[in-house]
């Protein structure tokens, strides 16, 4: 018998591991990043690569400063899920010093400054995302189009290489010959949107090659990719049904509401899933457990109001998506909604007399 | 609900069955121990009988060192309500009756009657057997005789479970063969190897409590002790509304409550107990332990116990006399391997830590679970709750354990109470699934028993408190009787002045009439008599006598009497003015001077100045004049103060 023994039951083997929660995420990222960096290029991926080591330094760091064990923290593979969410969710061409800031803020003081792990009011990725928009948006809404011939030949628009992608990164020079017009599009929501605000009808928008069958070319197939990730996470256990099914069902219901009473200034629901992070959002982050609601009737809450409020800031907000201010905005609500749907108690009466 | 044996075997339909919230599936391990036969474990040298092997009061020993016992025999005797016998498992001798390390979470220590045993298990008398249908107060009472508990692990004395309440009426008895928790077997192990006397136990249970329907539920992992039941059943006679209940197997669906909610869609309500619905649950081994009790008139004094674990050398099941030691146990199941991490009494969900080989099995033992480091690996230190939520999923009571786990860890027992901290039934399913490794379960220990200690202190202080408010509430009282009284005799002086003053000057003798001052009336509670011993009692009253209430209105310390028509000159008379209690003294002293006058007269001088040396005479005679003196200067300065 040696060091480590259990005092009290149960002692039975622990079923699950944080690490091993974190590395299934990770790997449910798998699919949907590969189809990224097809259609976005090596951007995606020297941006992980980024913002993962900056992420580990950081929390090493901070873990350092706090007189913690620096390895356990790493080793919870937390930090590095925040930094894999926070580089999908910026533009592939985003210059270092930017990520770095955005995962400095995410770590230092979203996530460390409130305790660490497991006592963060906020997703830190998505503050780290919302924190870059609103202080660099020119940046931060410099996508590259999809590499796609049509959208490519369309537009007259290049591709970047991995050594374009890096330099881009690192010194932001564009390789030469090429300017920013040549490189970048509006994403689909950008598009959507604006040209709504242009008055322009939905039938006129669609003509766009930019379109695929439900959202944007490449993008809807980044959000398939993505949703494969989030149901395998659901098979396994990793995440319950019900936050992405209720942030879907709180963003199509609404659409359909409203594409249903005027289809020519509102489109087709299933734009919204397959535009933008919607996907990403309902599955990887709003997921988050540390900053989700726990109990099932307040997840259902939490999640359909994430879709609502993602909804209502595309059409009358003025960010192009909106899934990381729902996120944030639910963060701050998930507290007060867990106090007031907590379950009935075995043996307790339907309304509690207390 | 009188379905002949043959509709339980056959099963005509599917009996509706509900699931609870949560619940996890374990790897369930019991085919390390299921497949060996019962055997019966030979006899150990020195058996130790714990007296508190249940839940409730200790027995009293019946017996004293060096007495002989049989086996069978009342050793100790159920003191109070809740409480359970306990007999010799074996003959030979009373060795020590003393304080011994026994099987208990707490890792106590406990009294126990140690018998080192003669080898020749010889019986003593027994009483006779019950027949096929005993009289209910017969059988409650051969229970109790018995010494029987909840063999399930909880020890609760089944005399004590079956004295339905009044107004109570139990329509379902529930016998619990779920066997949920991982390892254990020896449930299992009964019901293939002795099903007919399981149904015995269940047939008196039914009669005992009229009960409409006997649901033995059993899980679906023990398909051999399905296959034995429903052949007991089937040839059985007398079995009417017993039926065989396969339920899905999902820990801890064993769990009382649990159970009753899978076979009937009831919850027992929160702190309450299943009779209150009308269910009554018993192990499938009380049951047959009762049987073994009425029909042969034998008491409990062997268990089943699994031996199990990878650590353990030849897991099986044995008959264990109660009281052996753990060792000698080990040694009959191959004894522990090296590779052993942790040995548990229990389960590995429920269990708790064996850390003296030489503790005894009790009533409430039904596993020796010898762990591997595989079948336990070390699992770490606690990491920061992700709030995933995973111990909600998994909570059969539907609680929520990781806001139970913040409320606890901050100490903050009110809100760990909103939360329900007192419905948790500690099955360990949270801590299981905690990704975290946070050991939740013993958060909760620890709050339930801050909460327990704090409600301790709160009744202790409550109770000084109505101690303190009954006191001062007295001495109120009294002090309002006392001047309800003064008021009255105020107003009595106020009516007739002058002889209340005639009396108050009356010489000490007069104070032996009072009847206040009477020998018969104790002098220390008389200001309490006359009141007419209540706090009502208004200036009007009669019945005191106007002696009583002139003596009692002149008392000198009372600031509500400035009016008072001044004392007398005389300090006797004034004594026995002033309050009943001085009136007495002086009465007293007044027939002592009297005695000792009259002693004086027969030429005797009294005795306790009769042989006093000349130095303490000296004394005595100059404390005389001090005392003169000062009695001189008070009448003068009492005289002065007269109006």
């Amino acid at each position: 018998m040696s060091g480590g023994i259990v005092i009290s039951s149960p002692f039975a083997g622990r079923l699950n591991r944080t690490d091993r929660l974190m590395l299934q995420v990770i790997l449910a990222l798998i699919p949907g990043t590969l189809a990224m960096v097809w259609y976005f290029g090596w951007g995606v991926l020297i941006n992980m690569a980024l913002a993962s080591a900056f992420a580990l330094g950081c929390e090493a760091l901070v873990m350092r400063l706090r007189g913690r064990p620096i390895l356990p923290a790493i080793g919870d593979l937390s930090a590095l899920v925040t930094a894999l969410l926070f580089a999908i969710t910026v533009p592939p061409t985003l210059p270092w010093w930017l990520t770095f800031l955005g995962i400095a803020f995410a770590i230092f003081i979203v996530k460390q400054l409130y305790g660490g792990l497991g006592y963060n009011p906020f997703n830190p990725a998505m503050a780290g995302y919302v924190f870059l928009l609103v202080s660099y948006p020119v940046e931060m809404t410099n996508w590259l189009a999809p590499a796609i011939p049509e959208v490519l030949a369309a537009h007259d628009l290049a591709t970047l290489s991995f050594v374009d992608s890096l330099r881009l990164i690192l010194t932001g020079t564009l390789p030469p010959g090429l300017t920013w017009d040549a490189v970048s599009a509006a994403t689909p929501l950008d598009e959507m949107f604006s040209q709504l605000d242009h008055n322009s009808t939905i039938p006129e928008i669609l003509q766009s090659p930019l379109w695929g069958d439900f959202g944007g070319r490449g993008w809807e197939w980044v959000g398939n990719w993505f949703l494969l990730g989030g149901l395998w996470m659901i098979w396994r256990g990793v995440i319950s049904w019900r936050i992405p099914v209720a942030v879907l069902a709180g963003i199509l219901l609404p659409a359909g509401l409203f594409w249903l009473f005027d289809p020519q200034a509102f489109p087709f629901p299933a734009f919204h899933i397959f535009a933008g992070g919607t996907i990403l959002g309902a599955f990887f982050i709003a997921t988050d457990p540390v900053t989700a609601c726990t109990t099932p009737k307040g997840q259902l809450i939490y999640g359909a109001a994430i879709g609502f409020i993602t909804f209502v800031i595309r059409h009358w907000g003025g960010y192009p998506d909106a899934v990381a201010f729902a996120v944030l905005l639910m963060n701050i609500a998930a507290p007060m909604i867990d106090h007031y749907t907590q379950p009935r108690v075995f043996g307790h009466g339907r309304r509690e007399e207390t | 609900m009188a379905s002949p044996p043959h509709a339980s075997q056959s099963r005509p339909g599917p009996r509706p069955l509900w699931t609870f919230h949560g619940g996890l599936h374990l790897p369930d391990e019991k085919a390390l121990s299921s497949g060996v036969p019962l055997a019966t474990a030979p006899l150990s040298p020195l058996l130790v009988i714990p007296l508190q092997q249940h839940i409730g009061a200790p027995a009293k020993p019946l017996v004293g060192v060096g007495d002989r016992v049989g086996k069978g025999q009342l050793i100790g005797e159920a003191q109070g309500a809740m409480s359970a016998t306990v007999h010799a498992p074996s003959s030979g001798t009373v060795v020590a009756i003393e304080e011994r390390p026994v099987p208990h979470a707490s890792g106590l220590s406990a009294p126990c009657i140690l018998i080192e045993t003669d080898g020749r298990d010889a019986w003593a008398e027994l009483p006779p057997p019950l027949g096929p249908r005993p009289d209910p107060e017969a059988l409650r009472e051969r229970i109790r005789w018995a010494g029987i508990v909840g063999l399930g692990g909880a020890a609760f004395p089944s005399s004590v479970k079956l004295r339905v309440p009044a107004g109570q009426r139990i329509h379902t008895l529930i016998l619990n063969g779920a066997e949920c928790e991982p390892y254990i077997t020896c449930d299992d192990r009964l019901m293939r190897d002795r099903p007919g006397r399981i149904l015995a136990g269940v047939r008196l249970l039914r009669d005992l409590l009229q009960a409409e329907a006997c649901l033995i539920a059993v899980e679906d992992n023990k398909p051999e002790a399905i296959a034995a039941l429903r052949q007991a059943l089937a040839t059985g006679e007398d079995l009417y509304g017993i039926e065989l209940v396969v339920i899905p197997t999902l820990y801890p669906s064993g769990g009382e409550k649990q159970l009753i909610r899978i076979l009937t869609g009831k919850e027992v309500p929160s702190r309450g107990i299943p009779a209150q619905i009308g269910i009554l649950c018993q192990n499938i081994a009380t049951a047959a332990a009762i049987a073994e009790a009425a029909e042969e008139g034998k008491p409990l004094i062997s268990r089943i116990i699994t031996l199990t674990g990878r650590a353990m050398g030849q897991p099986r099941n044995l008959e264990v006399a109660l009281g052996t030691p753990i060792k000698d146990l080990l040694a009959l199941a191959g004894g522990l391997g090296s590779g052993l991490r942790q040995l548990l009494i229990g389960g590995p969900m429920m269990g708790f830590a064996c850390d003296d080989l030489g503790m005894p099995v009790t009533k409430g033992v039904n596993c020796l679970l010898a762990l591997s480091a595989a079948e336990a690996p070390d699992p770490g230190p606690a990491l920061a709750c992700i709030r995933c939520g995973a111990c909600a999923e998994a909570c059969p009571a539907s609680l929520l354990p990781q806001q139970l786990y913040w409320h606890a860890r901050a100490r903050d027992l009110d809100q760990a109470r909103a939360y329900h901290l007192f419905d948790c039934i500690e099955c360990g399913c949270c801590a299981v699934v905690c990704p975290s490794h946070i050991p939740l379960v013993q958060y909760y220990r620890f709050a339930k028993t801050e909460c327990l200690a704090q409600e301790r202190e709160k009744r202790q202080a409550e109770h000084a408190r109505q101690r303190h408010e009954a006191k001062t509430a007295r001495l109120e009282r009294l002090e309002e009787e006392r001047k309800a009284n003064l008021r009255k005799k105020k107003e009595a002086l106020a009516e007739k002045p002058a002889p209340a003053r005639a009396s108050a000057s009356a010489p000490a003798a007069a104070a032996r009439t009072m009847p206040l001052a009477d020998a018969s009336a104790p002098a220390d509670s008389a200001p309490v008599l006359p009141a007419g011993g209540g706090a009502g009692s208004g200036a009007g009253e009669p019945g005191a006598p106007s002696g009583t209430v002139t003596a009692l209105a002149g008392s000198p310390g009372n600031p509500g009497t400035p009016g008072t028509p001044g004392a007398p000159g005389t300090p006797t008379a004034d004594t026995s003015a002033v309050d009943p209690k001085k009136a007495a003294i002086a009465a007293a002293l007044q027939r002592a001077a009297e005695k000792k006058a009259a002693l004086a007269r027969q030429g005797q001088a009294p005795k306790n100045t009769a042989d006093l040396t000349p130095a303490q005479r000296r004394q005595v005679e100059a404390a005389e004049a001090r005392r003169r003196e000062l009695q001189a200067a008070e009448s003068a300065s009492s005289g002065r103060e007269q109006p």
